[in-house]
């Protein structure tokens, strides 16, 4: 007698294909997305609000409702949508150039405002569409295509640290870092999103996920040297971690 | 017997997979897909496959979209 212990997620659309380079950790991320969607089930009342990057494409997998936002303005779009809708679930699925540099003022502000809204953001150290230029969670020394000698503190100053900035406003219900680069830690981005999103269920706020991810083909890695990378020298300086959760003190649920 | 189903025509040979098998019962096919990637495949002649999925949990690509435990 055989049991199924892993499937394809039903949330995702039948025929569909990544479309990211081999070995990039979008793919786990939105699938880890698809499978919390079906565990909530919330499918058919999700509208997601995608803005630009690599991200952008989890609309050509997921079978839900989908808004494009200009660059940037996911959290702004993703507002509007659910001030509109206040009975709709709606999530950001982001990179960290898109939610962290151009539309910094429009996330900051949306954690600040408290809205009932779950953000993701793919943290890979590097602008990936397109081509690999140096952006706001750029890592001290690391050569880009706009830094070819290195990150230096003088000229770019330092990276920015998302999940910890997110956990400072007043709106935010649970901010949290997680990486992808162990199959352990993959779990524990997938009950870091579970939590995201249900305290938007719930109504208690802003709910965000930084998720670190890889980039092989702008870090000129191997998948498997990527995610060595990762653990070797991103997790020191953006250290995995839950900054915040209010359902702690709240004993809510 | 535990077992897994590989999707070649999604697999992108980026190989993660190999060495999270516990049993090492994935390799390098000789095979292709229309992509030309090498794709992995699946070699289990003794029933040694757990059904742990740490395989199908690590690919990025769900081309391993099916493991059976059983």
């Amino acid at each position: 007698m055989e049991t199924q212990v892993f499937k394809v997620p039903d949330s995702f659309k039948k025929d569909f294909k990544y479309t990211f380079c081999p070995g990039c950790d979008h793919g786990v991320a939105i699938r880890l997305v698809g499978e919390v969607m079906d565990e909530l089930g919330i499918r058919e009342n999700t509208i997601a609000a995608t803005s630009i990057g690599c991200s952008v494409t989890i609309y050509d997998f997921l079978d839900m409702d989908a808004i494009e936002a200009p660059h940037g303005r996911a959290l702004a779009v993703a507002t509007g949508v659910k001030r509109a809708n206040p009975d709709k679930f709606v999530f950001t699925y982001s990179g960290d150039g898109d939610f962290a540099s151009i539309g910094l003022a429009e996330s900051l502000h949306a954690a600040l405002r408290g809205e009932a809204i779950s953000a993701i953001c793919i943290n890979n150290t590097t602008y990936g569409m397109t081509g690999g230029q140096l952006g706001p969670t750029t890592l001290l020394g690391q050569v880009t295509t706009t830094s070819p000698t290195g990150r230096n503190i003088d000229y770019y100053g330092y990276p920015i640290k998302i999940a910890e900035h997110i956990a400072l406003c007043d709106g935010t219900a649970f901010s949290a870092r997680v990486s992808l680069d162990t199959i352990a830690n993959i779990r524990k981005a997938k009950q870091a999103i579970k939590k995201a999103f249900e305290v938007q269920l719930h109504g208690l706020g802003f709910g965000f996920v930084e998720i670190l991810s890889t980039c092989p083909t702008n870090w000129h890695m191997s998948p498997e040297q990527a995610h060595e990378r990762v653990r070797n020298e991103m997790m020191p300086v953006f250290v995995p971690g839950i900054y915040k959760d209010v359902t702690v003190e709240n004993k809510s649920f | 017997m535990s077992r897994i189903v590989i999707d070649s025509e999604k697999c992108k040979a980026c190989y993660l997979c190999i060495k999270e098998c516990p049993k090492n019962l994935i390799r390098v096919s000789d095979k292709t897909n229309k992509l030309g990637d090498r794709i992995v495949e699946f070699n289990d002649p003794d029933g040694a496959c757990l059904g742990c999925a740490l395989c199908a949990t690590r690919c990025p690509d769900l081309a391993i979209k099916e493991v059976y435990k059983g």
